[in-house]
């Protein structure tokens, strides 16, 4: 059933931050990304790559005042940059949803669950209460939350971390929804909850046949989840690569960086860690060349004085005149 | 809820022990015979008997003292000097005037008030926003009986547009059932009393109520505000739900907690306002006696106001609280 | 009847900040934030105005206050408007209206500044009191603590505004009963403050800090926590001398307080125009506008110190 045509189509989005007072912010620059229906898409970078931006540009999220968003969101042919906020209401919940990072904070407190769970339904698809209400309870039921019945009745509150995560899940994928977009669904919780967590995001996915837009900055979650990957430096998409790929041989020298910083579980005892070195405040700006250069350890003259483009090199689209050699042996000696 | 309840009314026995304890003790420390000083230049050797037999003057501390509580208990304040009048039978009568100030000012206040502090938040930094916050910060610090001059003496004194003092014109001769004059005339069908009754609330709320107006503009401002970068917010809209939705269920019903307690917090201000508001409108309220007992040095309505203040004003405090927990679940669970 | 303020400006607990030294680094940054506040500028400068006014109220007129001089050209229907002689013209008594204003001036900073101190000393005492032994525990300690908090407690089971007023009628009719009772119902706010702000630093991590290092008690307190409390008792001060300069006049209002004529009060001022109103309207709008003027500066002063003071300003 899918088709090669993909679902959602960014084009050269750009997010730019204005306070008063202050110089503007680049948050997002030249962001460009497909999803086809179904496929499982990773963006992932640090805090500041800006690519939880990206997500809540795509949406409309972001506040109207004080942001500048421009190129081109295309979902099913339509830039949902142009549209009005009515026909992104009727979008949002129903073609594209999203979920987000901290559970204890994304629900209202003060509102039972069950109706933070039908009001999503009975916007969207006609429900009368006792409908939605049904169908809500199965939902939770669906995304493994016990006696959903009297879950319904009860306040966020009064439940854990994992099951808010869980009801947001349900949430989102209420009406069905072609394209979710999960913005670290993960990182607020325990991480013996993590795993439980992210089965049930794939298995509800897998069932209703939707695409998935994850963002995350941990590897090991797009490496488990994702068909294709999206790597975010600064604002602007750095490598983009099918899963495979990019994990048997990173070629950018950050992906590199970010790979090998990963202890191993078999690495030898007292073998020393491989971070970053610097941190990501230590960057120029993309105009005066490679953002990630004071940090890169394979960096050449090349990389300073205009930003470098983003282009097919190989087997994948790479932003980086100096990437790291196509065969590498192992990613451990990525990072030296 | 219930055990919450009983145990604020339990911490409420000893403040008003405290109180009743201190106000005993003033009496006693007045300069002088302490029967005379509450008859003050009215005393006379009858007068002084007649008090001294009152109050027991002349029997040991502690005897006096549980004399005192015992008649506070039986609902006996003490009679006024002035009119000989048992005191909680005045304040009785004329407390629902000042409950029907009060309750029109606040409603004055919060009708007016929760929306334009809605209004001036969502549109943040703009005109409106900063001329709502001007007027707010002015009407927070004109003094109460300043405005409420003004209003009479603008509005009634010179244009006539509405009545000056009173609560009623006398000459209507309205029959009065609970002392509540607006719904007494409804009660007895009196319908012109019960407008009469109306019009001449209308400046006195004005004046009382623009404080209060004031501070829940700010308050639902600032909570408003606050709210609208929640990110159950952002959940809200994500859901695509319609505007009025997100509005309703996700920012005010969380906006409004603060201001609920707020009304609550108001009710001191209404009060205090109110002495003053009746005292230039002539409104026959306890606020009114209260000065008229200040001018008349008629200590036992005094002493009698301060317990009677005191009570009310506590139970008033209760019942926000207990409301409170009603609308925030958090609580509830506490 | 302090001026209640939005719930996220509410400072229950005066914690300003856990600086390891509290004095320079906070102060400064406050100051510099206040420069930049057009609220903070405009509220400075109203408060400077009516400082100046009235401390120098003898130079500013050389008329005597409440003299009545020129009753003669009072009539029950006109009050004679302002003129070369008399600035803003004469009052229903035959004063000179202008040095009314500027002594009733004088005498509204008198009050709330005394009144205000009163207060503060009082509540500030109490409350540290109650949150010095309760942050130190123990049986003692949590009884000092409960006892000093039922006082309090007691003192705010009545409107503030009708604590003062009735105080102030138990007193007496004179001005030393009117700050006393002023002040006295400012003492709850002030030991409300302290106290929480002792206590809640009494938990803070620097304290606990401090504490394991062997530093007393004591030292810790005085070095420490009571500097960090300072700046919330400030702005509660300022704030608080704007109600009190409500308060007096609306104590005078009500005929409490100072009875001599030859005393000037913006209260007892507005009492007196009000059956003057259609001749000469000037005689309420000039004290009813002063005295909102004098709290509308310190509010605007005092709020902008408040955000000023906040380490956890978002700006």
């Amino acid at each position: 059933m899918s088709s090669t045509d993909p679902l959602l189509s960014v084009r050269n989005l750009a997010v730019t931050f204005v306070v008063r007072g202050q110089p503007a912010v680049r948050a997002v620059d030249e962001v460009s990304f497909d999803i086809r229906p179904g496929q499982y898409v990773g963006l992932v970078g640090e805090s500041g790559s800006g690519k939880s931006v990206s997500a809540l540009a795509v949406l409309g999220l972001l506040p109207s005042r004080g942001v500048q968003v421009s190129g081109n969101v295309l979902y099913r042919g339509t830039d949902l940059l142009t549209q009005s906020d009515a026909e992104m209401r009727k979008l949002r919940g129903r073609e594209i949803a999203m979920v987000f990072q901290d559970p204890m904070s994304s629900l209202n407190p003060v509102v039972p669950v069950g109706v933070q769970v039908t009001e999503v339904i009975r916007r969207h698809e006609h429900a009368d209460k006792a409908e939605a209400r049904d169908r809500a309870e199965s939902l939770l039921r669906k995304v493994g939350i016990p006696d959903p019945g009297r879950r319904l009745r009860e306040y966020p509150h009064q439940l854990s971390g994992g099951m808010r995560q869980r009801v947001l899940i349900a949430i989102a994928l209420a009406c069905s929804p072609k394209l979710l977009i999960a913005d670290e669904p993960t990182t607020a919780l325990d991480v013996t909850i993590q795993a439980q967590v992210l089965e049930v995001l794939r298995e509800l996915v897998a069932d209703t046949d939707a695409a998935l837009l994850l963002i995350t900055h941990d590897l090991g979650v797009v490496a488990g989840l994702c068909d294709d990957v999206n790597v975010m430096y600064a604002g602007r998409v750095v490598e983009s690569s099918s899963r495979n790929q990019l994990f048997a041989a990173p070629r950018h020298p950050y992906t590199g960086g970010l790979l090998a910083s990963i202890p191993r579980l078999d690495a030898p005892r007292g073998a020393p860690l491989h971070p970053i070195p610097g941190s990501p405040t230590q960057t120029i700006p993309w105009d005066e060349g490679c953002a990630f250069a004071p940090r890169c350890h394979h960096k050449i003259d090349a990389c300073l004085g205009t930003a470098p483009p983003l282009e097919p090199i190989g087997d994948r689209d790479l932003r980086c005149v100096h990437p790291l050699d196509a065969k590498r042996p192992t990613t451990a000696e990525a990072g030296r | 809820m219930l055990r919450f309840v009983l145990r604020r009314l339990a911490l409420m026995v000893p403040v008003l022990i405290g109180l009743s304890i201190l106000l005993f003790a003033w009496v006693r420390a007045l300069p002088g015979d302490p029967s005379r000083a509450l008859l003050g230049e009215r005393a006379t050797p009858e007068g002084i008997e007649r008090v001294n037999a009152a109050y027991g003057f002349d029997k040991p501390l502690i005897e006096q003292y549980l004399t005192y509580v015992g008649a506070l208990l039986r609902g006996d304040f003490g009679e006024s000097i002035q009119t000989g009048r048992p005191v909680l039978e005045s304040f009785t009568e004329r407390f629902p005037a000042t409950l029907e100030l009060g309750a029109t000012a606040l409603l004055f206040a919060v009708v007016l008030g929760v929306p334009l502090g809605y209004v001036a938040a969502r549109s943040q930094g703009r005109l409106l926003d900063t001329s709502v916050v001007s007027g707010s910060l002015l009407g927070v610090v004109t003094p109460v009986f300043f405005l409420a001059i003004l209003l009479k003496l603008v509005f009634a004194d010179k244009l006539h547009w509405l009545p000056t003092a009173l609560r009623q014109d006398p000459r209507m001769d309205a029959t009065h059932i609970t002392n509540f004059y607006v719904l007494d005339g409804i009660l007895t069908r009196e319908w012109d009393a019960s407008w009469d009754a109306l019009t001449h609330l209308v400046l006195p709320a004005l004046a009382l109520g623009t404080i209060p107006l004031a501070i829940i503009v700010r308050i639902t401002r600032a909570s408003v505000s606050e709210v609208l970068h929640e990110d159950y917010v952002r959940t809200a809209e994500a859901k695509g739900l319609a505007r009025g939705t997100v509005s309703r269920r996700h920012v005010l019903r969380n906006a409004l907690l603060p201001v609920v307690t707020t009304i609550g917090l108001q009710a001191g201000l209404l009060f205090s306002g109110a002495v003053l508001t009746e005292t230039v409108f002539a409104f026959n309220g306890i606020g009114q006696y209260l000065f008229e007992a200040i001018g008349s040095r008629d200590y036992p309505v005094l002493q009698g106001f301060i317990i009677f203040i005191a009570i009310v004003y506590s139970l008033i405090n209760l019942l926000v609280d207990v409301s409170y927990g009603l609308i925030d679940p958090r609580v509830r669970a506490a | 009847m302090t001026i209640p303020l939005p719930p996220s400006q509410v400072v229950p607990d005066g914690v300003i900040g856990l600086d390891a030294d509290p004095g320079v680094g906070l102060w400064r940054g406050a100051f510099r934030r206040l420069r930049r506040n057009p609220s903070a500028i405009i509220g400075a400068v109203m408060v400077a105005i009516f400082v100046l006014v009235a401390i120098t109220a003898p130079l500013l007129t050389s008329y005597a206050p409440g003299s009545a001089e020129w009753s003669g050209q009072v009539t029950p229907s006109s009050v004679p408007g302002p003129s070369p002689e008399h600035f803003l013209g004469l009052d229903r008594f035959g004063s000179d209206m202008w040095t009314q204003m500027v002594y009733g001036a004088q005498q509204s900073l008198v009050y709330g500044v005394v009144s205000t101190a009163i207060g503060l000393t009082v509540g500030a005492s109490l409350g540290a009191l109650a949150g010095g032994f309760g942050s130190v525990g123990g049986r003692i300690g949590d009884w000092v603590d409960t006892a000093v908090m039922r006082l309090v407690d007691i003192m705010l089971s009545i409107p503030s505004l009708l604590l003062a007023v009735s105080i102030a009628a138990l007193l007496g009719q004179n001005s030393y009963a009117v700050m006393i009772a002023i002040g006295a119902a400012q003492v709850p706010i002030f030991a409300r403050l302290l106290r929480g702000s002792m206590l809640s630093q009494g938990k803070a991590d620097y304290v606990l800090a401090a504490d394991a290092l062997g530093i007393r008690k004591t030292r810790i307190v005085m070095g420490h926590v009571l500097p960090n409390s300072i700046g919330p008792t400030i702005v509660q001060a300022t704030l608080n001398l704007a109600t009190a300069i409500i308060e007096v006049a609306a104590l005078s209002y009500l005929g409490l307080g100072e009875s001599d004529p030859a005393v000037a009060e913006w209260g007892r001022m507005l009492v007196a125009a009000q059956d003057r109103f259609d001749a000469a309207p000037r005689l309420a709008l000039l004290p009813g506008a002063a005295i909102a003027f004098a709290a509308l500066g310190f509010t605007l002063f005092g709020e902008a110190l408040r955000e000023a003071l906040d380490p956890k300003s978002r700006r």
